[in-house]
């Protein structure tokens, strides 16, 4: 559409000027106490002066459960590595929430997002997003990422854990013919694989890939107690780095068995010089001990039920205190001679909000329990809901 | 052996407490775990107890039990509650129109300034910006300020990123407003928004020529209020009284110095001096001196038929000793007073005109006031209390007056 081409070189100026510091720092003059960023939001929803957003470019339903949201990210972020994630914020009936979702374009392209619906926020991202819609964002970042040098790669990915996979494979597979990738892929049907064509696209395409489609619900769990499986659908897997992301149950079985074979090949290592044998111990596991990656997804802290209190950690002063789930952080950290800034101490000044960093806190007045990483807390009537990190 | 990326999940959501732990902490605690939740209600410091009462009742509300008044502050409870409840999208929706429409006519308007050499660009502009003023200060500064639109957790609208276009520092008014103000609503020598240590503004407060003055130093309070302010939140009394430490004051100093500096440039060099590229460099700064002029009267007389209308009360110490919830909600409602007037007229005092419901519940969103006003108004009926309000020539006509009254020695009501 000639609209948006013009749309698009209007904005494409616009960015240009607003990357001349020094003339957004002279308008400010103009603008104080506002920065020139909150008057050209007014024309386009990218830009804040405190906030990194991006604008939904396009959508795409992968499976009924399931979308990959594309958008284009304003000024202040940087470009994703392949099997990074990122936070995200989205807004639920005028309250901002932010979950973490891993990115599924490969490095070097726009980035997007794969989100399964398993709750409240991911729900609304996948049924509500359409292109046009401003997304808060926080800059990629996560260690789940490739090897420095190529080296031959497993991958064991379960449900939506194959999103940040399948960025390492957009990113290395077409584009690197001496990459050597086999991937197992957990999911319950077909129906409920996530890029199931797309990847066997690739297999066919390029020999330097191979994929496992394994269905749950033929055949049961991909079982790691044994060795076997593997065996079996990759032969040289003691050979490869290893890379799984999936449920808890599905990691925890994988690190168990690599642990094993890890043990047995130190075993089998120190038996073998205990005899005076000078060859090397069979298996990479001596030479690299780092074989298997991880990408968990985990809560940090759980929420204390009932009216239990919990450990409160004062971060920047460094202070840890015991608390039960009837005093107010604010009482808890002045008793703990943490420097606390507080006003009222009745929940109507807004004086005394401290960022929280992790664990859940109840409200004293209304008993509600709530808790998001980064929310601000109203420390003088807020008790502790199980452990509590605060940033102070 | 492996390396482990931990990071909060997309499942974070789905991560609430399993209700079988939930049941058995209750089987365990049982009727201790609400005994220690009762008692720590109790031995939270700044909250007020949920029964008995003041060692002095203030006179308005002397007819009611401790009964009463315990109830009256539950049914006031029950009303922020269902706000509470309400508020969501469309809340969030409604500031942010707010704040669009607010700076379009900031932009326009200084646009518009830029070439006031004709007289009808001067006048346009000149109004522009005053209604932009206005608005940036009531409706959406002082309320986001008040953590009103806190809940929604955007750093944008947030009281504590939050700068507004008035020269006294954000932070330094939350203090003396929020926390101070709010907390003890017109209780003499506490609440020093009982005439701004400036004015006589009560019988209690002990006479001295000085407050022969008091019409004149109003008079002239009001096209510089922004700077009357600024002055008053210093809290130079506290430091001379050994209250506020050399720290405190020089701090606040240095801020007050450097957003005044920024305001300055802004209005009164920045602008005129784009103006000036159209031959309009004086004319602007008559404009922006103007636009600043008219918010400040505005806002000044808002502020004052807040609290000073015949009608409302002020309290002394013994009325807070022992106050209760409910007693406090009766202070904050007798010590008000309201305008009443249309939509436009609610939007630029931003629901300052809902003083009374501003003072119950000072940081539910504004746009719910005006739902609120009706169920408290029947309340006050209820329980035989005064509810002020009349429309604002009234309002700003009862302010005079005891402005002039108590002048003089005495004053005490007739």
């Amino acid at each position: 559409m000639p609209w948006e081409k013009k749309y698009a070189s209007i904005q494409h100026k616009v960015n240009n000027m607003i990357r001349l510091r020094k003339l957004a720092r002279a308008a400010s003059v103009l603008t104080t106490p506002l920065a020139p960023e909150d008057i050209l939001s007014l024309f386009n929803p990218v830009f804040s002066a405190r906030q990194l957003r991006g604008v939904v470019t396009r959508v795409v339903a992968e499976t009924a459960d399931s979308a990959t949201i594309f958008f284009r990210p304003g000024r202040g972020w940087k470009a994703h590595q392949a099997g990074q994630w990122a936070r995200i914020g989205v807004e639920l009936d005028g309250v901002r929430h932010w979950r973490s979702y891993s990115l599924s374009a490969p490095a070097g392209q726009d980035p997007a997002i794969t989100v399964t619906d398993v709750g409240a926020v991911s729900g609304v991202l996948v049924r509500d997003t359409r292109p046009g819609d401003v997304l808060f964002l926080a800059p990629p970042q996560g260690d789940f990422v490739l090897p420095e040098h190529p080296r031959p790669l497993l991958m064991l990915t379960a449900g939506s854990g194959i999103t940040p996979v399948m960025s390492m494979v957009r990113t290395l597979v077409p584009h690197r013919p001496d990459a050597d990738v086999v991937l197992i892929h957990s999911a319950r049907t077909p129906e409920d694989s996530i890029f199931r064509e797309e990847l066997s696209e690739l297999a066919d395409q390029f020999p330097n890939f191979k994929v496992t489609h394994w269905f749950t619900g033929e055949r049961g769990r991909v079982d790691f107690s044994s060795a076997a499986v593997l065996d079996e659908l990759c032969p040289d897997w003691r050979h490869r780095a290893a890379y799984a992301c999936g449920p808890e149950g599905f990691l925890d079985d994988a690190e168990a068995l690599w642990s094993a074979e890890a043990a047995a090949a130190a075993a089998e290592g120190s038996t073998g010089s205990e005899a005076g044998g000078s060859h090397q111990p069979e298996g990479p596991f001596a030479a690299d001990p780092i074989n298997l990656i991880i990408e968990r997804f985990t809560t940090s802290l759980a929420a204390g039920a009932g009216h239990d209190g919990g450990l409160v950690t004062f971060e920047a002063s460094d202070r840890e205190v015991e608390a039960d789930g009837g005093t107010p952080l604010l009482d808890v950290g002045e008793d703990a001679g943490v420097l606390m800034p507080s006003g009222c101490r009745m929940g109507i000044c807004h004086s005394c909000l401290i960022p929280l960093r992790a664990g859940h806190v109840r409200d004293l007045r209304t008993g509600e329990v709530h808790g998001e990483p980064g929310q601000l807390i109203q420390t003088c009537v807020s008790a502790a809901a199980g452990p509590v990190n605060l940033d102070i | 052996m492996a390396i482990v990326t931990n990071h909060e999940a997309e499942t974070t959501e789905d991560a609430v407490v399993p209700s079988s732990r939930d049941d058995a902490a209750l089987k365990a605690d049982g009727a201790a775990a609400a005994a220690a939740g009762a008692q720590a209600a109790k031995t939270r410091r700044g909250a007020l107890a949920t029964s008995g009462s003041p060692l002095v009742r203030p006179p308005a509300a002397a007819h009611l039990s401790d009964e009463q008044v315990a109830e009256l502050g539950r049914e006031l409870d029950a009303i922020k509650d269902d706000i509470l409840a309400k508020r969501g999208a469309s809340d969030a929706a409604y500031i942010r129109r707010m704040i669009k429409i607010q700076r379009a006519l900031e932009i326009s308007g200084r646009a518009t300034l830029l070439v006031s050499r004709n007289k009808g660009a001067w006048f346009a502009g000149t109004t522009l910006l005053s209604l932009a003023k206005i608005l940036e200060n009531m409706e959406i500064g002082h309320n986001v300020l008040h953590g009103q639109w806190d809940w929604m957790r955007d750093p944008d609208i947030h009281s504590t990123t939050w700068e507004w276009d008035f020269v006294t520092p954000a932070r330094a008014w939350q203090h003396t407003h929020n926390d101070l103000h709010h907390r003890w609503t017109n209780v003499v020598g506490k609440d020093n928004d009982v005439g701004y240590n400036l004015l006589r503004m009560d019988p209690q407060q002990e006479w001295k020529p000085f407050n022969l003055g008091n019409p004149l130093y109003n008079a002239i309070l009001a096209p510089v209020f922004e700077w009357g302010i600024a002055i008053y939140d210093l809290e130079l009394q506290d430091f001379k009284d050994g209250n506020k430490s050399k720290e405190a004051l020089v701090k606040d100093l240095k801020a007050l110095g450097v957003k005044a500096l920024k305001q300055f440039t802004k209005d009164y060099a920045a602008t005129p001096a784009v103006a000036m590229l159209t031959g309009s460099g004086k004319q602007a700064l008559y404009g922006t001196l103007t636009a600043n002029a008219v918010r400040n009267v505005w806002a000044h007389a808002v502020i004052f038929c807040g609290h000073f209308p015949e009608g409302t009360d002020t309290f002394t110490e013994e009325m807070v000793e022992g106050e209760t919830r409910g007693d406090w909600y009766v202070r904050q409602m007798i010590g008000s007073a309201n305008i009443s007037g249309s939509k436009l007229m609610h939007l630029m005092t931003g629901n300052l005109s809902h003083q009374i419901e501003h003072h119950l519940f000072p940081d539910i969103p504004s746009n719910r006031y005006a739902e609120v006003a009706p169920k408290v108004q029947e309340i006050c009926k209820r329980y035989g209390l005064p509810y002020t309000t009349g429309p604002m020539w009234k309002q700003v006509g009862s302010t005079w007056a005891k402005v002039f009254k108590l002048a003089l020695p005495g004053g005490g009501k007739a």
